[in-house]
Protein backbone atom coordinates (compact mmCIF):
# COMPACT_ATOMS: atom_id res chain seq x y z
CA UNK A 1 0.00 0.00 0.00
CA UNK A 2 2.87 2.06 0.14
CA UNK A 3 2.55 3.15 -3.57
CA UNK A 4 -0.69 4.08 -3.15
CA UNK A 5 0.13 6.59 -0.34
CA UNK A 6 3.34 7.47 -1.76
CA UNK A 7 1.20 8.21 -5.44
CA UNK A 8 -1.62 10.30 -3.29
CA UNK A 9 0.90 12.42 -1.84
CA UNK A 10 2.87 12.83 -5.11
CA UNK A 11 -0.47 13.78 -7.06
CA UNK A 12 -1.46 16.74 -3.97
CA UNK A 13 2.26 17.87 -4.63
CA UNK A 14 2.27 18.16 -8.12
CA UNK A 15 -1.15 19.90 -8.08
CA UNK A 16 0.28 22.42 -6.05
CA UNK A 17 3.68 23.01 -7.66
CA UNK A 18 1.49 22.90 -10.98
CA UNK A 19 -0.55 25.87 -9.64
CA UNK A 20 2.55 27.70 -8.34
CA UNK A 21 4.63 27.18 -11.57
CA UNK A 22 1.98 28.29 -14.08
CA UNK A 23 0.95 31.23 -11.99
CA UNK A 24 4.72 32.05 -11.49
CA UNK A 25 4.98 31.91 -15.20
CA UNK A 26 2.19 34.67 -16.17
CA UNK A 27 -0.46 32.16 -16.58
CA UNK A 28 -2.97 33.29 -14.18
CA UNK A 29 -6.07 34.29 -15.23
CA UNK A 30 -5.28 38.10 -14.09
CA UNK A 31 -2.30 37.85 -16.07
CA UNK A 32 -3.56 36.42 -19.56
CA UNK A 33 -6.68 38.97 -19.36
CA UNK A 34 -5.32 41.89 -18.97
CA UNK A 35 -3.54 44.57 -21.02
CA UNK A 36 -0.27 46.37 -20.50
CA UNK A 37 -2.51 49.31 -19.06
CA UNK A 38 -3.88 47.62 -16.49
CA UNK A 39 -2.00 47.27 -12.68
CA UNK A 40 -2.58 44.15 -11.04
CA UNK A 41 -0.79 44.84 -7.92
CA UNK B 1 -79.88 38.16 -74.54
CA UNK B 2 -80.25 36.34 -71.70
CA UNK B 3 -77.43 34.06 -72.95
CA UNK B 4 -75.67 37.39 -73.27
CA UNK B 5 -76.10 38.55 -69.90
CA UNK B 6 -75.49 35.45 -68.28
CA UNK B 7 -71.94 34.72 -70.73
CA UNK B 8 -71.28 38.47 -69.25
CA UNK B 9 -71.59 37.28 -65.79
CA UNK B 10 -69.25 34.46 -65.86
CA UNK B 11 -66.48 36.20 -68.15
CA UNK B 12 -66.54 38.91 -65.39
CA UNK B 13 -66.35 36.22 -62.38
CA UNK B 14 -63.83 34.20 -64.11
CA UNK B 15 -62.00 37.85 -64.23
CA UNK B 16 -62.50 38.87 -60.30
CA UNK B 17 -61.29 35.49 -59.37
CA UNK B 18 -58.27 35.38 -61.50
CA UNK B 19 -57.44 38.74 -60.28
CA UNK B 20 -57.90 38.00 -56.62
CA UNK B 21 -55.93 34.94 -57.35
CA UNK B 22 -52.90 37.06 -58.71
CA UNK B 23 -53.76 39.43 -55.54
CA UNK B 24 -53.37 35.99 -53.22
CA UNK B 25 -50.07 34.95 -55.39
CA UNK B 26 -48.56 38.14 -54.52
CA UNK B 27 -49.44 38.55 -50.61
CA UNK B 28 -46.41 36.91 -48.65
CA UNK B 29 -44.18 38.99 -50.67
CA UNK B 30 -46.34 42.46 -50.51
CA UNK B 31 -46.76 42.16 -46.73
CA UNK B 32 -43.64 42.79 -45.95
CA UNK B 33 -42.68 45.95 -47.90
CA UNK B 34 -45.48 47.85 -46.25
CA UNK B 35 -44.51 46.14 -42.83
CA UNK B 36 -41.08 47.48 -42.93
CA UNK B 37 -42.60 50.50 -44.71
CA UNK B 38 -44.18 51.48 -41.50
CA UNK B 39 -41.44 50.50 -39.12
CA UNK B 40 -39.30 52.64 -41.19
CA UNK B 41 -37.67 50.08 -42.63
CA UNK B 42 -36.29 48.11 -39.22
CA UNK B 43 -37.43 45.12 -38.61
CA UNK B 44 -41.06 43.93 -38.00
CA UNK B 45 -42.88 41.80 -34.99
CA UNK B 46 -42.91 39.19 -37.60
CA UNK B 47 -39.14 39.05 -38.34
CA UNK B 48 -38.27 38.68 -34.54
CA UNK B 49 -40.83 36.33 -33.97
CA UNK B 50 -39.52 34.31 -36.91
CA UNK B 51 -35.90 34.21 -35.16
CA UNK B 52 -37.39 33.25 -31.68
CA UNK B 53 -38.63 30.37 -33.61
CA UNK B 54 -34.96 29.50 -34.71
CA UNK B 55 -36.31 29.94 -38.53
CA UNK B 56 -33.49 31.41 -40.78
CA UNK B 57 -34.49 34.83 -41.92
CA UNK B 58 -33.22 37.02 -44.18
CA UNK B 59 -31.31 40.06 -42.63
CA UNK B 60 -29.80 42.02 -45.35
CA UNK B 61 -31.86 44.89 -44.89
CA UNK B 62 -30.31 45.61 -41.51
CA UNK B 63 -27.06 44.08 -40.84
CA UNK B 64 -25.17 46.74 -43.47
CA UNK B 65 -27.68 49.66 -41.14
CA UNK B 66 -24.38 50.43 -38.88
CA UNK B 67 -24.52 53.98 -39.32
CA UNK B 68 -21.63 56.10 -41.71
CA UNK B 69 -18.76 58.76 -39.21
CA UNK B 70 -17.64 59.92 -42.82
CA UNK B 71 -21.23 61.38 -43.33
CA UNK B 72 -21.44 62.88 -39.44
CA UNK B 73 -22.90 65.78 -39.13
CA UNK B 74 -20.17 68.40 -37.57
CA UNK B 75 -20.81 68.90 -33.35
CA UNK B 76 -22.67 71.78 -34.21
CA UNK B 77 -25.68 70.79 -36.60
CA UNK B 78 -28.21 68.52 -35.46
CA UNK B 79 -27.85 65.37 -33.44
CA UNK B 80 -23.70 66.06 -34.69
CA UNK B 81 -22.60 64.35 -31.12
CA UNK B 82 -23.79 61.01 -32.53
CA UNK B 83 -20.46 60.89 -34.60
CA UNK B 84 -22.61 59.27 -37.84
CA UNK B 85 -23.94 56.30 -35.68
CA UNK B 86 -26.74 55.88 -33.86
CA UNK B 87 -27.41 53.75 -30.82
CA UNK B 88 -29.06 51.16 -32.86
CA UNK B 89 -26.34 51.24 -35.54
CA UNK B 90 -23.46 51.05 -33.11
CA UNK B 91 -25.41 47.78 -31.46
CA UNK B 92 -26.38 46.11 -35.15
CA UNK B 93 -22.15 46.83 -35.60
CA UNK B 94 -21.53 44.90 -33.06
CA UNK B 95 -24.29 42.39 -33.73
CA UNK B 96 -23.60 41.27 -36.89
CA UNK B 97 -19.66 41.51 -36.01
CA UNK B 98 -18.77 44.53 -38.16
CA UNK B 99 -17.60 47.04 -35.31
CA UNK B 100 -14.18 48.20 -34.65
CA UNK B 101 -14.00 47.00 -31.36
CA UNK B 102 -10.92 48.05 -29.42
CA UNK B 103 -10.49 46.35 -25.96
CA UNK B 104 -7.41 46.50 -23.61
CA UNK B 105 -7.64 43.01 -22.83
CA UNK B 106 -5.12 40.71 -23.81
CA UNK B 107 -7.30 37.78 -25.06
CA UNK B 108 -8.46 37.98 -28.71
CA UNK B 109 -11.56 36.96 -28.31
CA UNK B 110 -12.21 39.85 -26.02
CA UNK B 111 -13.37 41.48 -28.79
CA UNK B 112 -16.31 39.24 -29.75
CA UNK B 113 -18.92 41.00 -27.52
CA UNK B 114 -21.96 39.06 -28.90
CA UNK B 115 -21.60 35.39 -29.66
CA UNK B 116 -24.87 33.28 -30.96
CA UNK B 117 -23.39 29.82 -29.99
CA UNK B 118 -23.43 30.41 -26.53
CA UNK B 119 -27.36 29.89 -26.60
CA UNK B 120 -27.53 26.53 -27.77
CA UNK B 121 -24.24 25.69 -25.60
CA UNK B 122 -25.89 26.53 -22.05
CA UNK B 123 -29.17 25.00 -23.42
CA UNK B 124 -26.99 21.66 -23.55
CA UNK B 125 -25.35 22.16 -20.77
CA UNK B 126 -28.25 22.54 -18.59
CA UNK B 127 -30.74 19.72 -20.42
CA UNK B 128 -29.76 16.82 -22.38
CA UNK B 129 -25.63 16.94 -20.62
CA UNK B 130 -27.05 16.68 -17.27
CA UNK B 131 -29.99 14.45 -18.17
CA UNK B 132 -28.39 11.95 -20.16
CA UNK B 133 -24.88 12.28 -18.05
CA UNK B 134 -27.02 11.50 -15.33
CA UNK B 135 -28.90 8.74 -16.19
CA UNK B 136 -25.65 7.59 -17.74
CA UNK B 137 -24.07 7.27 -14.39
CA UNK B 138 -27.13 5.58 -12.15
CA UNK B 139 -27.40 3.39 -14.92
CA UNK B 140 -23.88 1.80 -14.60
CA UNK B 141 -24.60 1.77 -10.58
CA UNK B 142 -27.79 0.03 -10.84
CA UNK B 143 -26.09 -2.51 -13.36
CA UNK B 144 -23.59 -3.07 -11.03
CA UNK B 145 -25.95 -3.23 -8.09
CA UNK B 146 -27.70 -5.97 -10.06
CA UNK B 147 -24.79 -8.01 -11.41
CA UNK B 148 -23.46 -8.04 -7.90
CA UNK B 149 -26.93 -9.45 -6.46
CA UNK B 150 -27.37 -12.08 -9.12
CA UNK B 151 -23.81 -13.35 -9.35
CA UNK B 152 -22.81 -12.35 -5.88
CA UNK B 153 -18.55 -11.50 -5.52
CA UNK B 154 -16.36 -13.28 -7.89
CA UNK B 155 -14.63 -15.84 -5.21
CA UNK B 156 -11.51 -17.50 -5.84
CA UNK B 157 -12.60 -21.19 -6.90
CA UNK B 158 -9.92 -23.30 -6.19
CA UNK B 159 -7.91 -23.57 -3.35
CA UNK B 160 -5.94 -20.65 -2.21
CA UNK B 161 -2.12 -21.80 -1.93
CA UNK B 162 -0.61 -19.16 0.47
CA UNK B 163 1.94 -18.28 -1.89
CA UNK B 164 1.78 -14.61 -3.74
CA UNK B 165 3.45 -13.83 -6.99
CA UNK B 166 4.10 -9.75 -7.97
CA UNK B 167 2.24 -8.77 -10.37
CA UNK B 168 2.85 -4.75 -10.81
CA UNK B 169 5.90 -3.48 -8.85
CA UNK B 170 5.59 -0.08 -7.51
CA UNK B 171 6.26 2.32 -9.72
CA UNK B 172 3.57 0.37 -12.14
CA UNK B 173 1.15 1.15 -8.76
CA UNK B 174 2.29 4.74 -8.01
CA UNK B 175 1.54 5.28 -11.63
CA UNK B 176 -1.75 3.53 -11.50
CA UNK B 177 -3.04 5.26 -8.35
CA UNK B 178 -2.15 8.61 -9.03
CA UNK B 179 -4.52 8.18 -11.91
CA UNK B 180 -6.71 6.96 -9.97
CA UNK B 181 -6.65 9.30 -7.32
CA UNK B 182 -6.39 12.22 -9.72
CA UNK B 183 -9.43 11.33 -11.79
CA UNK B 184 -11.42 10.50 -8.51
CA UNK B 185 -10.87 13.85 -7.41
CA UNK B 186 -11.29 15.43 -11.34
CA UNK B 187 -14.36 13.50 -11.40
CA UNK B 188 -16.06 14.84 -8.21
CA UNK B 189 -15.40 18.30 -9.03
CA UNK B 190 -16.57 18.52 -12.03
CA UNK B 191 -19.73 17.06 -11.53
CA UNK B 192 -20.14 19.69 -8.59
CA UNK B 193 -19.56 21.92 -10.86
CA UNK B 194 -22.10 20.54 -13.36
CA UNK B 195 -24.79 19.80 -10.59
CA UNK B 196 -23.75 22.04 -8.25
CA UNK B 197 -26.59 24.91 -9.00
CA UNK B 198 -29.30 21.83 -9.25
CA UNK B 199 -28.62 19.77 -6.25
CA UNK B 200 -26.03 21.22 -4.08
CA UNK B 201 -27.33 24.84 -3.72
CA UNK B 202 -30.84 23.92 -2.79
CA UNK B 203 -29.31 21.74 0.21
CA UNK B 204 -26.15 24.40 1.04
CA UNK B 205 -27.44 27.80 0.18
CA UNK B 206 -25.65 30.00 -2.60
CA UNK B 207 -23.24 31.57 0.04
CA UNK B 208 -22.41 28.39 1.29
CA UNK B 209 -21.93 26.69 -2.25
CA UNK B 210 -19.70 29.53 -3.82
CA UNK B 211 -16.20 28.70 -1.66
CA UNK B 212 -17.26 24.82 -2.46
CA UNK B 213 -17.20 25.50 -6.16
CA UNK B 214 -14.12 27.93 -6.03
CA UNK B 215 -12.19 25.24 -4.36
CA UNK B 216 -13.71 22.93 -6.56
CA UNK B 217 -12.52 24.90 -9.63
CA UNK B 218 -8.83 24.95 -8.07
CA UNK B 219 -8.62 21.25 -7.55
CA UNK B 220 -9.82 20.43 -11.15
CA UNK B 221 -7.74 22.59 -13.11
CA UNK B 222 -4.51 21.72 -10.69
CA UNK B 223 -4.75 18.03 -10.49
CA UNK B 224 -5.34 17.89 -14.01
CA UNK B 225 -1.63 17.76 -14.39
CA UNK B 226 -0.67 14.68 -12.27
CA UNK B 227 -3.84 12.66 -14.15
CA UNK B 228 -2.02 13.88 -17.62
CA UNK B 229 1.88 12.86 -16.20
CA UNK B 230 -0.02 9.47 -14.83
CA UNK B 231 -1.71 8.98 -18.06
CA UNK B 232 1.53 8.92 -20.10
CA UNK B 233 3.19 6.65 -17.37
CA UNK B 234 0.47 3.96 -17.86
CA UNK B 235 0.44 4.25 -21.67
CA UNK B 236 4.35 3.67 -21.70
CA UNK B 237 4.27 0.62 -18.88
CA UNK B 238 0.81 -1.22 -20.04
CA UNK B 239 0.71 -0.67 -23.71
CA UNK B 240 2.46 -3.84 -24.89
CA UNK B 241 0.51 -5.65 -22.97
CA UNK B 242 -2.53 -4.69 -23.79
CA UNK B 243 -1.83 -5.07 -27.65
CA UNK B 244 -4.53 -7.67 -28.84
CA UNK B 245 -3.95 -11.54 -29.39
CA UNK B 246 -5.82 -14.62 -30.45
CA UNK B 247 -6.83 -15.11 -26.68
CA UNK B 248 -8.98 -12.34 -26.51
CA UNK B 249 -11.81 -13.01 -28.84
CA UNK B 250 -12.30 -16.56 -26.88
CA UNK B 251 -11.94 -14.59 -23.29
CA UNK B 252 -14.68 -12.38 -24.77
CA UNK B 253 -16.57 -15.02 -26.39
CA UNK B 254 -16.79 -16.70 -22.92
CA UNK B 255 -17.86 -13.40 -21.26
CA UNK B 256 -14.53 -14.12 -19.36
CA UNK B 257 -16.08 -16.13 -16.93
CA UNK B 258 -17.59 -13.10 -15.34
CA UNK B 259 -20.73 -14.59 -15.73
CA UNK B 260 -20.55 -18.52 -14.93
CA UNK B 261 -18.69 -19.92 -11.93
CA UNK B 262 -15.63 -22.41 -12.52
CA UNK B 263 -14.96 -20.36 -16.59
CA UNK B 264 -11.50 -19.48 -16.24
CA UNK B 265 -10.92 -18.41 -19.98
CA UNK B 266 -6.89 -18.59 -20.80
CA UNK B 267 -5.43 -14.87 -20.30
CA UNK B 268 -2.04 -12.92 -20.45
CA UNK B 269 -0.72 -10.18 -17.72
CA UNK B 270 -4.42 -8.64 -19.15
CA UNK B 271 -7.74 -10.06 -19.98
CA UNK B 272 -9.78 -8.74 -22.95
CA UNK B 273 -11.99 -7.06 -20.49
CA UNK B 274 -9.05 -5.19 -19.20
CA UNK B 275 -7.66 -4.37 -22.40
CA UNK B 276 -10.87 -2.87 -23.07
CA UNK B 277 -10.46 -0.88 -19.82
CA UNK B 278 -6.82 0.16 -21.02
CA UNK B 279 -7.63 1.37 -24.75
CA UNK B 280 -10.85 3.49 -22.90
CA UNK B 281 -8.62 4.84 -20.76
CA UNK B 282 -5.80 5.99 -23.13
CA UNK B 283 -8.64 7.24 -25.78
CA UNK B 284 -10.43 8.97 -23.60
CA UNK B 285 -8.06 9.89 -21.39
CA UNK B 286 -5.91 11.27 -24.18
CA UNK B 287 -9.13 13.14 -25.59
CA UNK B 288 -10.24 14.69 -22.33
CA UNK B 289 -6.50 15.76 -21.61
CA UNK B 290 -6.74 17.42 -25.23
CA UNK B 291 -10.39 19.12 -24.35
CA UNK B 292 -8.70 19.96 -20.87
CA UNK B 293 -5.64 22.08 -21.91
CA UNK B 294 -7.88 23.80 -24.31
CA UNK B 295 -10.21 24.98 -21.53
CA UNK B 296 -6.97 25.62 -19.28
CA UNK B 297 -6.03 28.47 -21.70
CA UNK B 298 -8.81 29.41 -22.93
CA UNK B 299 -8.38 30.74 -26.56
CA UNK B 300 -5.06 29.08 -27.08
CA UNK B 301 -5.36 25.98 -28.56
CA UNK B 302 -8.48 26.10 -30.38
CA UNK B 303 -9.13 22.39 -31.63
CA UNK B 304 -12.53 21.82 -33.04
CA UNK B 305 -12.40 24.00 -36.44
CA UNK B 306 -9.38 22.03 -37.38
CA UNK B 307 -10.91 18.66 -36.59
CA UNK B 308 -14.11 19.48 -38.30
CA UNK B 309 -11.76 20.57 -41.41
CA UNK B 310 -10.13 16.64 -40.99
CA UNK B 311 -13.40 15.07 -40.91
CA UNK B 312 -15.08 17.41 -43.50
CA UNK B 313 -11.75 16.44 -45.89
CA UNK B 314 -12.97 12.74 -44.99
CA UNK B 315 -16.83 13.01 -45.59
CA UNK B 316 -18.09 11.56 -41.98
CA UNK B 317 -20.06 13.69 -41.55
CA UNK B 318 -21.65 13.09 -45.07
CA UNK B 319 -21.98 10.03 -44.32
CA UNK B 320 -23.69 10.30 -41.33
CA UNK B 321 -26.31 12.04 -43.49
CA UNK B 322 -25.28 15.38 -41.71
CA UNK B 323 -23.98 18.81 -43.70
CA UNK B 324 -20.44 19.68 -43.52
CA UNK B 325 -19.63 20.67 -40.16
CA UNK B 326 -18.62 24.48 -39.42
CA UNK B 327 -14.96 25.31 -40.64
CA UNK B 328 -14.88 28.71 -39.27
CA UNK B 329 -15.92 28.91 -35.72
CA UNK B 330 -15.91 32.16 -33.06
CA UNK B 331 -13.28 31.75 -30.15
CA UNK B 332 -16.34 31.14 -27.63
CA UNK B 333 -17.65 28.78 -29.87
CA UNK B 334 -14.42 26.98 -29.65
CA UNK B 335 -14.52 27.12 -25.78
CA UNK B 336 -18.42 25.90 -25.85
CA UNK B 337 -17.58 22.44 -27.87
CA UNK B 338 -14.28 21.80 -25.80
CA UNK B 339 -16.12 21.55 -22.55
CA UNK B 340 -19.49 20.28 -24.37
CA UNK B 341 -16.97 17.74 -25.50
CA UNK B 342 -15.03 17.57 -21.84
CA UNK B 343 -17.90 16.57 -20.15
CA UNK B 344 -19.61 14.04 -22.70
CA UNK B 345 -16.08 12.12 -22.73
CA UNK B 346 -16.06 12.60 -19.17
CA UNK B 347 -19.35 10.96 -18.55
CA UNK B 348 -18.74 8.16 -20.70
CA UNK B 349 -14.92 7.31 -18.71
CA UNK B 350 -16.48 7.61 -15.37
CA UNK B 351 -19.47 4.88 -16.70
CA UNK B 352 -16.59 2.62 -17.67
CA UNK B 353 -14.55 3.17 -14.62
CA UNK B 354 -16.94 2.69 -12.13
CA UNK B 355 -17.22 -1.01 -13.20
CA UNK B 356 -13.18 -0.98 -12.83
CA UNK B 357 -13.38 -0.08 -9.70
CA UNK B 358 -16.21 -2.59 -8.73
CA UNK B 359 -14.30 -5.39 -10.47
CA UNK B 360 -11.04 -4.25 -8.96
CA UNK B 361 -12.60 -4.23 -5.31
CA UNK B 362 -15.76 -5.52 -4.14
CA UNK B 363 -16.80 -7.85 -7.18
CA UNK B 364 -13.23 -9.96 -7.05
CA UNK B 365 -11.56 -11.56 -4.61
CA UNK B 366 -7.73 -11.37 -4.33
CA UNK B 367 -8.58 -8.36 -7.19
CA UNK B 368 -7.38 -5.16 -5.03
CA UNK B 369 -4.05 -7.16 -4.36
CA UNK B 370 -2.52 -6.40 -7.15
CA UNK B 371 -2.97 -3.20 -6.76
CA UNK B 372 -2.54 -2.52 -3.18
CA UNK B 373 0.85 -4.64 -2.34
CA UNK B 374 1.02 -5.57 -5.50
CA UNK B 375 1.10 -9.11 -4.58
CA UNK B 376 -1.20 -12.03 -5.97
CA UNK B 377 -2.59 -14.85 -4.57
CA UNK B 378 -0.79 -17.71 -7.08
CA UNK B 379 -4.52 -19.65 -7.39
CA UNK B 380 -6.00 -16.54 -8.17
CA UNK B 381 -3.12 -15.83 -11.26
CA UNK B 382 -3.77 -19.21 -12.10
CA UNK B 383 -7.79 -18.84 -12.91
CA UNK B 384 -7.78 -15.24 -14.17
CA UNK B 385 -4.46 -15.22 -16.20
CA UNK B 386 -3.26 -18.69 -16.72
CA UNK B 387 -1.09 -17.94 -19.20
CA UNK B 388 0.71 -14.92 -17.52
CA UNK B 389 1.42 -17.19 -14.44
CA UNK B 390 2.25 -20.03 -16.63
CA UNK B 391 5.48 -17.30 -18.21
CA UNK B 392 6.41 -16.47 -14.48
CA UNK B 393 6.54 -19.73 -13.56
CA UNK B 394 8.67 -20.31 -16.60
CA UNK B 395 10.83 -16.90 -16.00
CA UNK B 396 11.34 -18.34 -12.19
CA UNK B 397 12.45 -21.55 -12.77
CA UNK B 398 14.79 -20.29 -15.55
CA UNK B 399 16.62 -17.77 -13.39
CA UNK B 400 17.10 -20.43 -10.73
CA UNK B 401 18.58 -22.80 -13.17
CA UNK B 402 20.95 -20.15 -14.26
CA UNK B 403 24.64 -20.86 -11.85
CA UNK B 404 25.65 -18.59 -10.23
CA UNK B 405 28.14 -16.29 -11.21
CA UNK B 406 31.84 -17.63 -10.57
CA UNK B 407 34.43 -15.17 -8.95
CA UNK B 408 37.10 -14.68 -11.26
CA UNK B 409 40.01 -16.94 -10.64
Amino acid sequence: MKAMYLAFAATIVLAVLANIALDRAGFSTEEVTSGPAVRLD
Amino acid sequence: MALFRSLVVLLLLAAFSMTTGAGQAQTPEASEAPARAETGGAQTLEDILARQRGEQIDDSFRRTEIGDPGAAATMNEMLGTLGGASDSDVWRALRYNQADVQVSSRVAAAEVLMQDGGMRWLEFRSGPLKTYGGYLLLGMLAVLVVFFALRGRIRIDGEKTGRRMLRFSAIERFAHWMLAGSFILLAITGLVQLFGRAFIIPLIGREAFAPVALAGKWVHNNFAWPFMLALLMVIVFWLVHNLPNRHDLKWLAKGGGLFSKGTHPPAKKFNAGQKLIFWAVVVLGLSISASGLALLFPFQMPLFAVTFEKLNALGLPQLFGYGALPEVLAPHEEMQLAQAWHAIVAFVFMAIIMAHIYLGSVGMEGAFDAMGSGEVEEQWAKEHHSLWFEEEKEKQATASKKPAAQPAE
